[in-house]
């Protein structure tokens, strides 16, 4: 009877299912373990929780949602990173009969989760993160179309990361490669809950990303300011708008596809197995139907920041605005055309590979469009090589690289020699590192001033960059050249010595990079320390261009006091050249959205029932639904969702920054 | 207030001095479009799913042995007259009469239940003669396909529920006519889909 109760209560959770075995599980459990309570303690002991709460937590802020998104990806980027590089010392010296330090077991999770984590929870927030802070500012709206939405989708995103993180200490991740392939995913060889964790983890974070894509749809479509028609809209607005379509139109297929594998896990059914029917090369092509936009999603709104980068720091308007825009939709309708280049040794015949060769191959002339827009945009122009600009730079001399690789993949005969190869491998890598990653950079060194108020220290800013490219370079290129030699992908031990040395080279230009994400995050603590000399009153530090930089760093609730009326794709410009002038008085009250903890509560009832799934406690799935279903509902008879800032507090934040241009004027 | 930026003739105009007020629930319809259309995708891939699998039987039951089209008949007009009745509904609420609406939605709500339960006597009686979802590929992309369906109906009718009790508190405010005209994209994209169910598994079912 107890052991029956004590099945009901946990499912098939037991003490076995903690990691007590791995002795490097076990030591990481003990340092986050350490971190965490550290962390907790210092909120604690500073009073922070009330303020974290009131002003973070529930927050309907777009600007605070896009910072927190921000903190999310970093957090776990450092995860992220201690996967690669413990895949980089494994491989590089289980040579010679050694064994390496990992097994198969927990080698197999480690790649699995480097990839999940890098794309879902790293990149993904990044992104998510960027776009949120930056459109409405760039649109001049008070906030985004459904602020609360905003709120909610974030939290389902941190909630799908806690999933991930928490199968590291309890139970396991998948050992499946990050697409989680069936038949191998499928509950006969895979029957622990690694790949129910996969799955839970990405629904759960899924419908934040779906929700979050709407909104910024909306947001772009109906809260422009006046006189910004679509073709005045600033490049980085109209990548975004591009990914958030890609982000609607593709993150369903990836819903429906995990619920079908869900569905054969759970239920039995026989979507993806061997018999009964069952075809596993259908969730192959479904998944790459989500896959192939996703990678696009990443990089469509970074071509966006170098667009403005380029732009603000050769201090001359981007060249052929028009095309950019105009390659950017070609790139967001074809990059649903070319899913099937992810597995032409699948067999579809000659006609079928050729196909998808051929539209493949042709995405790269809108790309290249981009390239050349940029270069037209830099020549002639006055070029400071601040941060941003030294990332862009280095962003288009990677980036053409793994654009070219990318073609010569998109061969299907070069495909057949190296599909699954290190090849494929340092070709991916070259685009997302050298262009999402240099990208997101490039961003985070632009608008930092724009969310704090002051700029990031360009020194360890430049350690960082160095590290990183220097790093990229070393680690990456010595696997264009095993995957030449025929090496394949996820391998945990080898049998040719011969093969070291390129094994080691990767080993350090990963440590490079371990100092470069050292560096940035010295270069915040430092920036963050020397704020007060690193500090930017005028609210426009890099002479910009676009509409964020007319407002005050860090902007106001509100945004802008008055809705700004726009003339030109440069608007900030176009009102600097004409003698813009600040408003002064005439301030009226602003209607906000009010903060809500439902979005806190509904994400704290999914993870909970993504758990009771995970560990078949169905009581715990049961019970999270209908709490779920109950405060969703209960979240609908709340009317009041918005109020006034009273015309006194507009004209006493607007009074304090007019004294401080002035003083700024003065000191000048 | 006449001292700020904007002044008569050639000065260019930069704000408006008047709050622009995006109207309450402006982006509402389209997002909920957006959102309806990323459900429809999710369709789209279990017809896909099942326009792959379809004829996979694994030696079991087919189509033929299993559908009942005058039952399925019956069910596709008991959604058909739900959606004319939501009309009704939205007609009388455009007059502002709050009790005719309650009771067309009252009545739709019944011709939902309807369907629901014509269906789940339709599955426990596949499910009594051995046609499992795990019976085959066939039968898991059948199963799915139209559960997926009746669980949206299911939702709707909650949903149809909580708005009742919303109408019956505040009446037909904005937000409330807002929310009863989600509900009624919502309701008629579920018959939308039906008909694709109804043609593409039970009509060419009987076909193939």
């Amino acid at each position: 009877m107890p052991e029956t109760l004590t099945k009901f209560i946990f499912g098939r959770l037991t003490l076995e299912s903690l990691p007590l075995h791995e002795p490097i599980v076990v030591a990481t459990f003990i340092a986050v373990a350490l971190g965490g309570l550290a962390l907790l303690g210092a909120v604690t002991y500073f009073r922070l929780w009330g303020y974290l709460w009131r002003e973070w937590f529930t927050s309907v802020d777009h600007k605070k949602i896009g910072i927190m998104y921000m903190v999310l990806g970093l957090v776990m980027l450092l995860r992220g990173f201690s996967d690669a590089i413990m895949m980089r010392l494994q491989q590089a010296i289980a040579f010679n009969g050694s064994e390496g330090y990992l097994n198969a077991h927990h080698y197999d999770q480690i790649f699995t989760a480097h990839g999940v984590i890098m794309i879902f929870f790293v990149a993904m927030p990044f992104v998510t993160g960027l776009m949120n802070f930056v459109v409405p500012l760039q649109i001049g709206a008070r906030d985004v179309s459904f602020p609360f939405l905003n709120n909610f989708s974030f939290w389902m995103t941190v909630g799908g990361a806690v999933l991930v993180m928490a199968s590291l200490f309890v139970g396991e991740f998948a050992r499946t490669g990050w697409l989680a392939y069936p038949p191998l995913s499928g509950i006969g060889y895979s029957p622990d809950v690694g790949v129910d964790y996969y799955i839970w983890a990405l629904q759960v974070a899924g419908v934040g990303t779906t929700l979050s894509g709407i909104n910024l749809i909306c947001t772009i479509i109906k809260m422009r300011a006046p006189g910004m028609t679509m073709m005045r809209m600033p490049v980085f607005t109209w990548t975004s708008l591009c990914t958030n379509v890609l982000i609607v139109a593709s993150f369903p297929v990836l819903t429906a596809v995990l619920t079908l594998l869900a569905l054969d896990r759970y239920v039995g059914t026989n979507f993806f197995t061997n018999d009964f029917g069952g075809n596993p090369m259908m969730y192959v092509n479904l998944i790459w139907i989500w896959g192939h936009p996703e990678v696009y999603i990443l990089i469509l709104p970074l071509f966006g920041v170098f667009s403005e980068v380029t732009s603000t720091f050769s201090g001359k308007r981007l060249f052929g605005y028009t095309s950019m825009v105009y390659a950017t939709v070609v790139i967001t309708i074809l990059s649903y055309l070319v899913w099937l280049h992810h597995f032409f040794t699948m067999g579809s015949g000659a006609s079928v590979n050729s196909f998808f060769g051929i539209t493949t191959m042709i995405i790269s002339i809108p790309t290249g469009a981009k390239m050349f827009n940029w270069l037209f945009t830099m020549y002639r122009g006055r070029i400071r090589f601040e941060l941003p600009m030294m990332w862009t730079v280095a962003f288009m001399l990677t980036f053409v690289v793994g654009g070219m690789t990318g073609v010569l993949l998109a061969v299907p005969p070069a495909d057949f020699v190296l599909h699954n190869s290190l090849f494929l491998i340092a070709h991916f890598h070259n685009v997302i590192i050298g262009g999402v990653l240099f990208g997101l950079f490039a961003g985070i060194a632009y608008w930092w001033p724009k969310a704090f108020g002051f700029k990031l220290d360009p020194f360890w800013g430049k350690v960082s960059f160095w590290c990183w490219v220097v790093g990229f370079w070393f680690a990456f290129m010595p696997l264009y050249i095993l995957g030449l030699m025929g090496v394949t992908r996820r391998v945990r031990v080898f049998d040719d010595p011969s093969l070291q040395i390129w094994f080691v080279i990767a080993g350090f230009g990963a440590f490079l990079i371990a100092l470069g994400i050292l560096s940035f995050l010295i270069q915040i603590g430092v920036s963050i320390m020397r704020r007060e000399q690193l500090r930017d009153t005028t609210g426009d530090p890099w002479d910009a261009r676009t509409l964020e930089w007319a407002t005050s760093s860090p902007p106001p609730a509100y945004n802008f006091a008055f809705t700004p009326v726009i003339r030109d794709n440069d608007a900030w410009w176009d009102m600097k050249k004409a003698g813009y002038k600040r408003p002064l008085s005439g301030f009226k009250p602003i209607h906000m959205p009010s903060n809500t903890g439902t979005g806190v509560v509904l994400a704290v009832f999914s993870v909970a029932l993504g758990f009771g799934l995970i560990w078949y406690m169905w009581w715990l799935a049961a019970l999270s639904f209908v709490c779920l279903i109950a405060t969703a509902i209960g979240h609908t008879f709340n009317y009041h969702r918005d109020f006034d800032i009273p015309a006194a507090e507009v004209t006493q934040t607007e009074e304090a920054r007019t004294t401080l241009l002035a003083a700024q004027g003065a000191g000048a | 207030m006449a001292s700020t930026a904007i002044t008569a003739g050639a000065e260019p105009v930069f704000h408006l001095e008047e709050e622009h007020a995006h109207a309450e629930g402006g982006s509402t319809m389209l997002g909920f479009w957006l959102y309806l259309m990323s459900d429809c995708l999710i369709f789209a891939m279990l017809f896909a799913a099942y326009g792959v699998l379809g004829g996979n039987y694994a030696a079991g039951p087919a189509p033929k042995d299993l559908f009942d089209l005058g039952l399925v008949a019956v069910n596709t007009t008991m959604l058909l007259l739900s959606s004319i009745t939501y009309g009704f509904a939205m007609l009388t609420m455009d007059k502002g009469r709050v009790a005719a609406t309650q009771g067309w939605l009252a009545v739709t709500m019944l011709f939902g239940l309807a369907f629901l339960s014509i269906e789940l006597y339709e599955f426990a009686h596949l499910i009594h003669e051995g046609a499992t979802p795990q019976r085959s590929a066939f039968l898991s992309s059948f199963f799915t396909l139209v559960g997926t369906h009746g669980l949206h109906v299911t939702f709707g009718i909650v949903w149809m529920v909580t708005l009742m009790v919303q109408v019956a508190r505040h009446g037909l405010i904005e937000a409330n006519r807002r929310r009863l005209m989600c509900l009624s994209m919502f309701w008629h994209f579920l018959d939308v889909v039906w008909i694709g169910v109804f043609t593409f598994v039970y009509l060419m079912g009987m076909l193939r």
